[in-house]
């Protein structure tokens, strides 16, 4: 842990301005808001699971700030919300974050292509912890399908990377042609 | 993580040790809900306060089917109610027949002091999402607690059976529809009056008949309805309709697989039907006392 406040907020050679707790806060809500929104047919296997990237993304950049408490309750949400059982995604959540805080400094190291491939094995493997519970308690497989959701997610992560900073450029970022 | 020397600042645990003390938690309620179905209440409170969340969640896709009602055009809608207004009156020639048969039948019924089957209350929900948990076929619908819906309450569109209820909360409640693997519904043939049970296999769009011998009379195309003797389902709503039959000597059962008949999760709108006034006994209850007797009859009628 010797990396400094603002070291934190350096990355790929831009400074950004300090993350508000408050924005953490919204950027999760709104990743809950995403995954309840229903969708139908075929967009539901391939719709991402926001709160894991969300998740994924704050322990990449701000390791300090989110908590697995944080991961747990959130995955605690979720269960209740698909209606699975109590403590999977919470589970899954918690090993996941876990694997981003632990792995941090190399994923922030890495061009993007690089972070994708990162992000994509943390996600499948928290998708194949859940999909092992579910078999253990009586599930059926539901298909190799049930992993396209992880692939959507990782293709997004360079949007995501670059919606997130969006509110945590410095002003003088834009005068920059 | 990796290198930290002795810690200056006070963190409390480390990371490791906070994610043992969670992974523990998580599988310890894993546990109790997969085995005991413990923490329902946890989850009732959980639910109200995803409710809003729920609510933010369907509004763009509940303002887009607005806008696009707003946008039909005037020759559709005239179409629309013509149709309609058709259907009414074939229906009203219907109903009036109905209404004659249900005297008839209670007056019969009446005659041979046979108790009648009492009409149910109904309730309209509407289907507030499909959860994204592939493992299983639910819905959720907006009645819950509050409007004195209860578990085991049977759920149906216009076209037939498509679940009960299996978890109430205090704002929403859950329904299993019939393709859930968990469900299994008492069913009779309309064509030949065999009763069976379908079974959900998991999957959408299709329920499974188990246990039926390859000799019995079962075609193709088959409508079954519910027999009504579970209790939860009042007898003759359509639940399927018999789309393959596998019949092979070298097995007892014959595999028989049919399409379910209600918009399974398609509709905005189902019904929910009020439980049963009078249900039946509770079996495991009266099963100590009845074989017993029936043993004792039976070894005592042939000596005499």
């Amino acid at each position: 842990m010797s990396r400094s406040a603002l070291g934190d907020n350096i990355h790929g050679g831009e400074i950004l301005l300090p993350v508000r707790t408050g924005y953490i806060v919204l950027t999760l809500v709104v990743a809950v808001v995403l995954d309840l929104v229903p969708m139908p047919g075929w967009l539901a296997w391939v719709w991402p699971d926001f709160v894991a990237i969300a998740l994924v993304y704050w322990g990449v950049f701000q390791p300090r700030r989110v908590g697995l408490l944080v991961a747990w309750v959130l995955g605690l949400l979720m269960d209740v919300a698909d209606a699975s059982l109590f403590g999977q995604h919470a589970l899954a959540y918690c090993l996941l974050l876990y694997g981003a805080i632990f792995l941090h400094r190399r994923i922030q190291m890495f061009p993007l292509a690089y972070q994708v491939a990162h992000v994509a094995v943390m996600l499948l493997g928290q998708q194949l912890l859940q999909l092992l519970l579910r078999l253990a308690a009586g599930g059926d497989f539901p298909g190799i399908t049930y992993f396209a959701s992880s692939l959507t997610a990782a293709a997004l992560w360079p949007v995501l990377v670059a919606l997130l900073r969006l509110p945590l450029r410095r002003r003088s970022d834009s005068d920059v042609p | 993580m990796q290198d930290s020397p002795a810690p200056i600042f006070k963190r409390g645990p480390s990371p490791a040790v906070r994610l043992a003390f969670f992974s523990l938690l998580s599988l310890v309620m894993l546990v109790a809900d997969a085995r005991f179905r413990y923490g329902e209440n946890v989850r009732a409170i959980v639910s109200v306060a995803l409710y809003p969340l729920q609510q933010a969640a369907a509004m763009p896709g509940m303002l887009l089917s607005r806008a696009g009602e707003f946008f039909v055009t005037q020759a559709s809608l005239v179409s629309e109610n013509n149709k309609l207004r058709r259907e009414a009156l074939d229906s009203a020639a219907r109903m009036l027949r109905l209404q004659a048969l249900e005297t008839e039948n209670a007056q019969l019924h009446r005659l041979l002091d046979a108790p009648l089957v009492p009409d149910r209350k109904s309730r309209v929900a509407t289907v507030l999402y499909e959860p994204r948990d592939p493992f299983t076929r639910r819905i959720i619908i907006d009645q819950g607690l509050t409007t004195d819906v209860s578990a085991g309450q049977a759920v149906i569109d216009h076209l037939g059976v498509v679940g009960q209820i299996t978890r109430v909360f205090p704002l929403v409640s859950e329904v299993s529809l019939i393709t859930d693997k968990s469900q299994s519904v008492p069913v009779q043939d309309v064509r030949s009056g065999l009763r069976a049970v379908t079974f959900g296999l998991g999957h959408d769009g299709a329920l499974e008949l188990r246990f039926i011998p390859v000799n019995s009379d079962i075609q193709i195309g088959d409508v079954l309805v519910t027999s009504g003797i579970d209790g939860t389902y009042p007898p003759g709503l359509p639940v399927a309709v018999v789309a393959n039959i596998e019949r092979n000597a070298a097995f007892a059962f014959a595999r028989i697989t049919c399409t379910p008949t209600a918009g399974l999760a398609n509709y905005r709108h189902v019904v929910v039907l009020s439980p049963p006034d009078v249900l039946p006994p509770d079996p495991t209850k009266t099963k100590v006392e009845t074989p017993v007797e029936t043993r004792t009859t039976r070894k005592r009628t042939p000596a005499p």
